[in-house]
């Protein structure tokens, strides 16, 4: 496959031996920092060991109780779920708007009276395909219709909305079949980590490994950071974002069936803002907003930050007004340490 | 409230220090990788047209921004009015009388010519916007401008695109201006308009204003041009010549001309390849077949074929078409006409999947933008285009990718030797050997370059075209196109000549020379077909404008439906 193996390079290049020309030591290290995104999240898992600093003094008994941690995982595993499909949609170029009223739509459909009569296996079909569906058509559009993601995915957001709340005519659906309720209680926890957590850390991990080991992952760093670059060297770009819509989908369609686990009911207004906390999420994760570059882990721990402020407040009975207000405060904060760090 | 300048204003030039307006020397700028200006010199006097001649990269774009304040020069000085200045923004440019016309112009399409002409100097009282003398201010500089039809409360954006260069020169001359540069302001005009342009020119310069006129139309700058000076890669490569008497042929040598440093490879004929170039009865069959292909108002019809081992060179000036034939054939652009076919097979029209698939590579004329993924190391850049190599089942094997292009990157002597490195931190030459190791590590049989040494220094130029030519002896095709004369010449084995989308020569390289090709390209040369009867008829009038349009059809006796309006747009 390499032509170019084996032979001697003329005379001009000759001159000079092809063996390694070695970089200072500081040039090195300093490409090498800047090209590990993962370093990168030091500072954010510095920020989640500061707040579980916080919650350890403020509230030593409860905040680092057992249940706690079991809450705070469920309450993340949710949104967390739907935020490593956004960070694939923002690598590769494009953003996602429609992710919390695609997963009310699927809680919504997957929790009929119809829906349930086919028990788990239905509710989760149901789930996965009707989010998949919206991410079918979020990808459509914007990889074949040409229309801006911001603009396509706001359109959706609205329409599975409105479906959603048509279908469910307002009301809170209750789940009665047996074996869903069950994955949700107690004694459904193996080794103390309930289900829904777990879902939430095989997807991480499945995200990671997608993003960092496989064709389909370079392919949206690729896509994201260069179309017209991606493009000219062969690439599919518009298969590509059409397939990152897809997997925005899916993620919302098994955020949804986590959601139906976890509440045991299906309402149309669930996932309501999750587009805001999945973007936030990724942004101070360290995912670049124009596409190209972020990680999984970062996002991850962005969720997890969020979830552990939110769970202080709640432990120290301040008002979500003031939750609201610190979250602003740390995307600020995220941002400008980023944007320091690089120049 | 005096303005500046009324239809008739007394000649400043009078109250003018003596010396020129403008002089600019050693000026320097350098972006990561490639160094734009590399000690340019311009000097310009109150009055004349001062010329800007030069290829695409030649650092033109680069000079203008640091004349308007866009850009801070790394080195050099500019001295205006005999002053040493430093123009750190374009509101510093613009307070000193400098007014810049890009090329795409800088208008808010949504506002109209006379919130467009005072933006970012409204005439004011306390906030409020003084609507009814921005108005008139812009129907009298409309007026100067032979333009008393357009409306000042028009939308920008309905205007066509002289119309629009009319609002970008009303607002240039509603400061008080002492230089105004225009970068190729003529590209998109119609013959009257450009004829209504130069008035504009000769008005301005007869009131003792300067203008640096950018233009790849000779004869528009034999036509009003004073001096001329010429930039080449990055550098002044001639400065005051006479715009009447230089010959053509003198400056387009300047503008394409080749350091003495360059060295180019053997060409296989003289190292005993098996395939000597010609007419071998027993040369393989072609690689690449390319029968027909056109685009509207761009080039074509053009047919040509490569054989293994090849190098197939494109000679043109910009607006050739050179560019758009290469992009085409890769399917980045669709063909309106034609086809390619690879190995006999044709290629999906307008698909770049089908024809990376089929074994071709583009290194196209952009690297940065076009080419490579800045944030990226250099390992992934050069892996990008062969994933499914390295991957099963979509899952890639990481320790294999790495030895596949740390072998490419090393058997083209990449340097540095750290494929961990991101991309943009190399040099030109570099960056440019990691697009050809992305195609060599794919296998890639047909190599389509496009200024493969655009940005790249003189030294690495030699490497580059001794790796290009050893690829050729490995069995790869080459397609090149470059706007350097002698780099088609010294690497290319057979050079199609082309001419305002038309190939006007084909023939051994070996047989043609710098001054033959120069002549071929240039439309007021003596072209090798004559000028049928019609053509002059038709394009009359545009010759009496100093447009090159004289022979702009020429070359294509043959009907190709649309007459290019606009050839030697870049």
């Amino acid at each position: 496959m390499n032509t170019s193996e084996g032979h001697a390079l003329p005379a001009e290049a000759g001159s000079a031996p092809p063996g390694p020309t070695v970089p200072t030591a500081k040039d090195t290290r300093h490409a090498r920092t800047r090209h590990r995104p993962d370093v990168r999240n030091l500072s954010l898992l510095g920020v989640l060991a500061a707040l579980v600093l916080v919650g350890a003094l403020t509230k030593p008994e409860q905040f680092l109780s057992v249940q706690n941690l079991q809450l705070v995982l469920t309450q993340a595993s949710v949104i967390g779920v739907v935020t490593v499909g956004v960070t694939f949609v923002i690598i590769g170029g494009g953003i996602d708007l429609s992710v919390g009223a695609m997963v009310a739509l699927a809680t919504v459909w997957a929790t009929t009276v119809a829906t349930q009569s086919y028990g788990l296996g239905g509710i989760l079909l149901c789930s996965l395909l009707v989010a998949l569906g919206c991410g079918l058509v979020n990808g459509l559009l914007v990889s074949f219709g040409g229309m801006v993601p911001f603009i396509a995915t706001l359109a959706m957001l609205a329409s599975a909305r409105g479906l959603a709340l048509q279908i469910s005519q307002g009301g809170t659906q209750v789940v009665s079949v047996e074996p869903v309720l069950a994955l949700g209680r107690r004694d459904a926890y193996l080794f103390g980590i309930p289900p829904i957590v777990l879902v939430f850390a095989v997807v991480t991990a499945a995200g990671w490994l997608l993003l960092n080991r496989t064709t389909f992952g370079r392919r949206t760093v690729a896509v994201g950071g260069n179309p017209e670059a991606a493009r000219l060297a062969g690439i599919d770009v518009r298969r590509q974002r059409l397939l990152l819509y897809l997997l925005s989908g899916l993620c919302c369609g098994i955020a949804a069936f986590l959601l139906i686990v976890l509440t045991g009911s299906g309402q149309n207004t669930n996932g309501n803002l999750y587009e805001l906390d999945a973007i936030a999420a990724a942004i101070i994760g360290g995912t670049l907003l124009s596409g190209g570059r972020g990680t999984i882990t970062g996002s991850v721990l962005g969720v997890l930050v969020f979830t552990t402020i939110t769970n202080l407040f709640a432990l120290n009975n301040l008002e979500t007004a003031v939750q609201q207000i610190a979250k602003g405060a740390i995307i600020v904060a995220a941002v400008l340490v980023q944007k320091g760090r690089k120049s | 409230m005096a303005p500046a300048h009324r239809p008739a204003p007394p000649p400043p030039a009078a109250h003018e220090p003596a010396g020129p307006l403008l002089t600019m020397a050693g000026i320097t700028k350098s972006f990561p990788g490639v160094r734009a200006l590399d000690g340019v010199d311009l000097d310009v006097v109150a009055g004349e047209v001062h010329c800007l001649l030069g290829q695409n990269g030649a650092g033109k774009s680069t000079l203008i921004k640091v004349l308007a304040g866009a850009h801070q020069p790394d080195g050099g000085t500019i001295r205006w009015r005999g002053e040493t200045v430093s123009l750190k923004s374009p509101i510093a440019a613009m307070r000193l009388g400098i007014a810049t016309i890009y090329q795409e112009l800088d208008l808010v399409e949504h506002m109209s010519v006379a919130e467009n002409v005072f933006l970012g100097h409204e005439r004011a009282t306390g906030g409020f916007i003084r609507t009814g003398e921005a108005r008139e201010r812009t129907a009298e500089l409309l007026a100067r401008l032979g333009h008393p039809e357009i409306d000042p409360g028009t939308l920008v954006g309905r205007l066509s695109a002289a119309g629009q260069q009319i609002a970008s020169m009303a607002r240039a001359l509603s400061h008080d201006v002492r230089l105004i540069v225009m970068d190729e302001p003529s590209a998109a005009l119609d013959p009257d308009e450009v004829d209504n342009l130069f008035r504009i020119v000769a008005a301005l310069t007869a009131s003792g204003v300067a203008v640096v006129y950018i233009s790849h139309r000779l004869e528009e700058i034999r036509r009003i041009g004073d001096r001329v000076t010429v930039l080449k890669d990055g550098r002044t490569a001639a400065r005051g010549l006479d715009a009447h008497a230089t010959p053509t042929r003198d400056i387009v040598a300047l503008m394409t001309g080749r350091d003495v440093e360059y060295v180019f490879p053997e060409r296989r004929a003289a190292t005993g390849h098996p395939y000597p170039t010609g007419t071998d009865p027993d040369r393989p069959a072609p690689v690449l077949s390319v029968e027909g292909l056109a685009r509207d108002g761009e080039f074509g019809p053009v047919g040509f074929r490569l054989h293994p081992g090849e190098i197939l060179g494109l000679a043109g000036l910009v607006g050739s078409g050179r560019s758009e034939i290469l992009e085409t054939v890769y399917g980045a652009r669709r063909p309106t006409a034609g086809r390619v076919l690879v190995d006999g097979r044709p290629l999906r029209p307008g698909s770049v999947t089908a024809a990376v698939r089929a074994g071709l590579g583009l290194a196209p004329e952009e690297r940065k933008s076009q080419a490579l993924l800045l944030l990226e190391s250099v390992s992934r850049n050069v892996s990008l285009s062969s994933l499914p190599h390295f991957a099963r089942a979509g899952w890639l094997n990481r320790p294999a990718e790495r030895a596949g292009t740390l072998a490419a990157t090393r058997g083209l002597s990449l340097r540095p030797d750290d494929p961990d490195r991101p991309v943009r931190t190399l040099s030109g030459g570099n960056q440019q050997k990691a697009v050809l190791a992305r195609w060599l590590l794919r296998g890639c049989r047909v190599l389509l370059l496009d200024e493969p040494t655009r940005g790249v220094d003189v030294g690495a130029r030699a490497e580059l075209y001794a790796l290009i030519r050893r690829l050729a002896d490995d069995g790869v095709t080459v397609l090149l196109v470059s706007s350097e004369v002698p780099e088609v010449l010294g690497l290319a084995d057979r050079v199609l000549v082309l001419r305002e989308g038309q190939v006007v020569h084909e023939g051994e390289a070996a047989a043609l020379d710098e001054h033959r090709v120069l002549d071929l390209v240039m439309s007021d040369g003596p072209g090798p077909v004559p000028v049928p009867a019609s053509g002059r008829t038709a394009t009359g009038k545009a010759s009496a404008t100093g447009k090159a349009s004289v022979t702009e059809k020429t070359s294509a006796p043959e009907d190709t439906s649309a007459p290019t309006p606009r050839g030697d747009r870049p």
